[in-house]
């Protein structure tokens, strides 16, 4: 069957191992299965190669940097943004097309969003590519919803104890992208250096946009 | 399910480690675990919450024990031998023994650009919604054994509808072949204290995405 690896070679915690012996094991098993899955006439390894390609190279982040630092640069764009994602990274052009039910969230000096998904994996993949590791790891699916304080101190980070800590579970098709706070002295920035202060973090909400002082 | 997939809350799984400069992939094998659900998925055998039912289904220590790609994969090989895609005489063989199925359509590489955006999930109501901004409502205490995208720690909880999403696929019956039976889709909004206790951070507040069928009126 299926799952035949017990894993009970003495250390059988929730960590997300990656020893060698797994490794040789998984490629021979995905190395089988796509063997079976093509000769059977379901998939084509060219379309594997090409969704490969695109989440290694075309799909990640620096989009979702980009929508950032275009609606720090124009109230018009952030005011449609906030008012419907999708609609709005679509007008942007980045996207061939988007996704429904993309959701904008505002950090602002009183409120700080953080987004997780407690049940799998959610996560915006349009505008910020695949999640890391650590986003479908057990530490934060289970300690985002009853500790975020605790988790940003895992991330380096501390707001202010009267900051009110918003977090969104994605527990439907509904996805979430945190819009950071703008760092002061930015004034007069183009978009394009702008878009250098918006790291992956900050717009899951568990880290903040870099100031000019990180970035330079 | 009441499932270890449901972690919202738990203690004891330690710290959140962040990796420098992490990889889009650790291994080959990955990307292409990644590829071959997508590519599946694209053939229509299967819906996305029927493939999160069968992350779920995994048992526990395999769960915990396997990293997120691993689990992809036993998942992606128990849904083809369950609907009989393939024989696990096959994928021990590393071969095909038998001729495919007809499957409704196939994934070619040219297309491949325009399965990066997500499929849409709403569909036409069935009835007008319940509940408005600014309702409080009351998760149910339910418990299926089944797929159900209404976390444990927020059952049996009171909160108040804070936006009404549209009307989406109902996870709950598509997952188990009872069609998408279009529901509202709400987010409610919580405080912590109602969650987790008086003990709580007073500044914390948490929301789901709630299906109508999970809430009643407060």
């Amino acid at each position: 069957m299926a799952h035949d690896h017990d894993h009970d070679h003495g250390h059988d915690y929730g960590h997300d191992h990656d020893h060698g012996s797994e490794l040789s094991e998984m490629q021979l098993r995905v190395r089988a299965l796509e063997t079976v899955l093509a000769e059977k006439g379901y998939i084509d390894p060219a379309a594997l190669d090409a969704i490969v390609e695109a989440y290694e190279t075309k799909v990640g982040p620096h989009t979702g940097a980009r929508v950032v630092a275009k609606a720090w640069s124009d109230p018009a764009f952030k005011r449609a943004l906030l008012e419907d994602g999708s609609k709005a990274v679509a007008s942007f052009g980045l996207l061939n097309r988007v996704g429904d039910h993309l959701i904008a969230v505002e950090n602002t000096p009183k409120q700080h969003n953080m987004i997780v998904c407690t049940l799998c994996s959610c996560y915006p993949w349009e505008v910020l590519g695949l999640p890391p590791v650590w986003y479908k790891s057990a530490p934060y699916r289970s300690r985002a919803v009853n500790d975020p304080r605790g988790v940003l101190a895992d991330f380096g980070v501390k707001l202010p104890s009267e900051t009110q800590i918003r977090v969104w579970d994605s527990t439907a098709e509904t996805r979430f992208i945190v819009l950071p706070m703008r760092p002061a002295g930015t004034e007069g920035w183009s978009e394009e250096k702008l878009a250098t202060l918006v790291t992956r973090d900050s717009m899951i909400g568990t880290g903040l946009a870099k100031n000019p002082k990180e970035a330079a | 399910m009441d499932g270890i997939h449901d972690m919202g809350g738990m203690h004891g799984f330690g710290k959140v480690e962040p990796e420098k400069d992490e990889p889009v992939f650790h291994a080959p094998w990955e990307g292409r675990t990644l590829a071959l659900n997508r590519a599946m998925g694209y053939t229509g055998v299967w819906t996305i919450d029927q493939t999160r039912a069968g992350i779920e289904a995994l048992p526990p220590q395999v769960y915990l024990s396997s990293s997120y790609y691993r689990k992809w994969e036993l998942r992606l090989e128990n849904m083809i031998v369950a609907l009989g895609l393939a024989g696990a005489d096959e994928l021990k063989a590393g071969h095909a023994l038998r001729p495919g199925k007809t499957l409704k359509r196939k994934l070619n590489a040219a297309d491949v650009a325009n399965t990066l955006s997500r499929g849409s999930f709403a569909r036409p109501a069935q009835t007008p919604a319940r509940f408005k901004p600014g309702d409080r409502v009351r998760t149910k205490n339910i418990h299926p054994a089944t797929h159900t995208r209404l976390p444990r720690y927020a059952r049996d909880k009171v909160g108040v509808v804070e936006a009404i999403r549209g009307s989406h696929v109902y996870p709950d019956t598509v997952a188990i072949g009872e069609g998408e039976n279009p529901q509202w889709l709400y987010t409610v909004l919580f405080d912590g204290r109602e969650l987790w206790g008086d003990a709580t951070d007073p500044t914390l507040k948490v929301s789901i995405e709630a299906f109508e069928p999970y809430l009643v009126a407060a």
